[in-house]
């Protein structure tokens, strides 16, 4: 009996050891409290994860806005890590969820940090409590900068980093997506730009375009080859779509269509989705419409003169045009044409609407909750003025704050429109134009943890469908079945609706909480062994 | 004890950074049959002449490999891949880590079926499956110092193991103009660990290489030696004839120019 119990006191003892083991990593930290004061004598070294769209001016802006925080800061030391992609930011913060190993700062999308959040309730830090804080919050006064208030926050773009009404981000820029549009071979096809671009239009041209069909030519070295009547060229794709998760999205919300609700529920898969892919279809097959991802960059095709529509980011703005500041083409394959820089098309041109994207900033937690305060000090530097209208100024991107927008030099900015190729690119000011103008017609689809795989779902079925009628595949009813099932197994949709994506737990954890549960009934079995003993010992 | 132990894991590291990223260089094997093909399968030429889109079935070598990675939850990996005639790019070709590091190895014979793409001038292979089968072969680099000013031909080796011989580093210039002997991303905006680009002169003519850091990474000897790059030094090049809006071949190997 000795040895039993013994042995009970052994797992017992184990037992206390389990939920310490269960507490390393991100799960052992607990909330983030406010500190009376920040400590300035004390040494904090932050990490802030950030993104560039392959631009070195955005790298140099991001390392003069360490370089003048630290002056501010002289405790605080901020180490960059660049990306140029949204999604090995957001693969690398999951790794290093896991390792509590994230880092302090972090660009991302609130579709990213729902999935960050389940790596434990405390992992990424609400930002509520923070921006409200005299001291230290927006507009606070122990601030050694002028940053902007709660007030100077454009509403919109707060409303976008809520998740659950909490606001677990703060917006850093904001950009849509443009329709670049080749004006002048428009024009040359006999169409006229209306003032709101429409799906309609859009693929009539394109179409149109198409239809002209091919002739033989004879080249410089008199060698025959056949090209398009419309550009000339042995390439040509009318109408180009860089990201098809947002064509989709945008495509169903003009609609009026479901997509997801907000608590979760996938809705994807319906028949009006079936409708916009069918409608499609036919472009796809022709080679009228096609995709960055199967394709390659739309610019590219743009400058060629072997596009007419070309949607990117408003941020890609540098990128698009004859004279574009940033081109990845030899220089004698540029065409010069007139760019148009319009909304995304259209269902509903009275009512326009576009997605609202660019990145945000997130703060993870850590135990020590100075380095917190540094972190959220260094995520507010970055909504300076400074900072807001340097980097917004490389792209087509927008200002968070009407602090920014609302300033002498932002004016100034926006008012000299084409005076260069460079820092005053007519297209790049009339995309983020476009963007200002258009402010309340953007809007963001619900964030929960698997938005980021809808949202990848709803690209792949545009992708899916452009492929398979380019490898004239059949796309019937049969097919659209089949693609909604693998779609939704591929991005584990299935799994979703109104849940978390994988609720499931690791086997290491399971494999804790069964040992748990063994000791636990020993020691119910112990106890009640004990008791009955002792009754009986009573009697 | 502890310091040989310290100097022999260390010299370990260097060379298995070093494998990781060259190509073996094992000569060919004369038994061997690089040329002909089972039934069912294209031949280069067939290959070549299919349009794009349509299916392809071919038989190839692996030559090199980028990382293997999960894109949506499904494993994948990029090869550099050629036969006796001509070279396959495979493009995330779906296969499990286990096979990446253990059927999928440099030399090992593969059929894959998948379709023809283009993606900004860079013929590759997608939504490919494959088989293995018998037999490896690694491809000696083929020279083409002499065609690489005749774009017209080099794009029919597109995808080929090469070489380039006796070329000087040229500088590359930033997005602000500042003059260096090689760029982290194309514009310099990147850090170490990031693509490399430089430029080097052959006849008279400057050309355009990368350093991918999926396929050589910044701990590899290539990545090391594209950092130690002065512009003037003359160097011999190995590498891949991958396109990106015309010839950008991805580097394997640099040293001095014998």
């Amino acid at each position: 009996m000795k040895i039993l119990l013994r042995m009970l006191s052994l797992l017992l003892m184990a037992s206390l050891l389990v939920p310490l083991a269960a507490c390393h990593g991100a799960r052992s930290i607990g909330a983030f409290e406010m500190p009376d004061a920040f400590d300035t004598e004390k040494q904090y070294e932050i990490t802030f994860w950030a993104k560039n769209d392959t631009n070195l001016t955005q790298t140099r802006i991001y390392e003069k806005a360490i370089t003048d925080f630290e002056a501010l800061y002289p405790n605080v030391k901020v180490h960059l890590k660049l990306y140029t992609d949204y999604g090995k930011i957001y693969n690398d913060v999951i790794t290093n969820i896991a390792t509590n190993t994230t880092p302090n700062v972090c660009i991302t999308y609130p579709d990213h940090i729902a999935t960050y959040m389940t790596g434990g309730s405390n992992t990424v830090v609400p930002l509520d409590k923070l921006m409200s804080d005299e001291k230290y919050g927006l507009g606070g006064s122990e601030l050694r900068f002028d940053g902007p208030t709660a007030s100077e926050m454009i509403p919109k773009f707060m409303e976008e980093c809520k998740i659950d009404g909490v606001t677990m981000a703060l917006p850093f820029m904001r950009s849509t997506e443009a329709c670049y549009v080749n004006k002048t071979m428009v024009e040359a096809l006999g169409f006229t730009l209306p003032e709101v671009l429409t799906w309609d239009f859009v693929f009539e041209v394109s179409a149109a375009a198409m239809a002209l069909g091919k002739t033989t030519v004879t080249d410089e070295s008199g060698k025959e080859k056949e090209v398009y009547v419309a550009n000339g060229q042995s390439t040509f794709i009318p109408f180009i779509y860089k990201s098809t998760d947002n064509m989709m999205i945008q495509m169903l919300l003009q609609k009026a269509a479901a997509y997801s609700t907000a608590e979760g529920d996938i809705l994807l898969f319906n028949d009006t989705t079936k409708g916009l892919l069918e409608d499609l279809a036919p472009y796809a097959a022709s080679g009228a419409f096609c995709t960055f991802s199967i394709v390659g960059y739309p610019a590219n095709f743009l400058n060629a003169g072997q596009c007419i529509f070309a949607v990117d980011s408003t941020a890609g703005a540098t990128w698009m045009g004859s004279d574009a500041p940033l081109v990845d083409i030899a220089e004698d394959k540029l065409v010069q044409f007139e760019t148009a820089v319009m909304t995304v098309p259209q269902v509903d041109p009275q009512h326009p609407t576009m997605i609202s994207q660019g990145p945000s900033v997130c703060i993870f937690n850590k135990r020590d909750a100075g380095e917190v305060l540094a972190s959220w000090l260094f995520t507010q530097f970055l909504l300076t003025n400074g900072v807001q209208i340097a980097y917004a100024s490389t792209e087509g991107y927008v200002p968070v704050t009407s602090k920014a927008q609302s300033s002498a030099e932002y004016q100034d900015y926006l008012s000299r429109e084409g005076e260069d190729n460079d820092h005053y690119y007519d297209v790049k000011l009339q995309a983020t134009k476009l963007l200002i103008e258009n402010t309340e017609n953007t809007f963001v689809t619900p964030v929960f943890n698997g938005s980021a795989s809808l949202r990848s779902a709803a690209g792949h079925l545009v992708e899916s469908v452009t492929k398979a009628k380019r490898r004239k595949q059949t796309v019937d009813d049969a097919y659209f079945e089949k693609l909604y099932r693998d779609t939704a197994a591929l991005y584990r949709l299935d799994a979703v609706s109104g849940e978390e994506d994988d609720q499931s737990l690791p086997a290491v954890s399971v494999g804790l909480l069964v040992t748990l549960g063994v000791i636990w009934v020993g020691m119910g079995a112990y106890v009640t062994a004990s008791y009955v003993k002792k009754r009986k010992n009573l009697r | 004890m502890k310091k040989i132990l310290l100097v022999a894991l260390a010299v370990l590291m260097v060379l298995s950074t070093f494998v990781a990223c060259q190509k073996p260089e094992e000569p060919e094997d004369p038994k061997e049959d690089i040329y002909t093909k089972s039934e069912g399968v294209m031949t280069y030429e067939q290959y070549a002449a299919a349009a794009v889109e349509s299916q392809v079935v071919v038989e190839t070598y692996i030559q090199a490999k980028q990382g293997w990675w999960e894109k949506d939850g499904v494993g994948v990996a990029t090869f550099y891949t050629q036969d006796g005639v001509g070279g396959y790019f495979l493009y995330n070709m779906p296969c499990s880590e286990d096979d990446y590091n253990n059927k999928l190895k440099v030399g090992a014979k593969i059929k894959v079926t998948g379709y023809k793409a283009e993606w900004d001038g860079e013929v590759e292979i997608i939504d490919a499956t494959w088989t293995l089968l018998e037999g490896n072969y690694v491809a000696p680099a083929k020279d083409v110092t002499a065609t690489l000013a005749n774009e017209a031909e080099l794009v029919k080796l597109q995808n080929m193991f090469a070489s380039v011989k006796g070329a000087t580093v040229v500088a590359s210039a930033d997005k602000e103009g500042t003059e260096k002997p090689f760029l982290y991303k194309w514009d310099g905006s990147g850090q170490q660990g990031d693509d490399i680009y430089f430029k080097v002169s052959v006849d008279g003519k400057t050309y355009g290489f990368c350093v991918e850091s999926y396929l050589c990474g910044k701990d590899s000897a290539t990545y090391k030696a594209a950092e130690a790059l002065k512009v003037g030094d003359k160097i011999d090049l190995e590498g891949f004839l991958y396109w990106y809006q015309g010839p950008q071949p991805h580097v394997t190997a640099i040293k001095a120019a014998k």
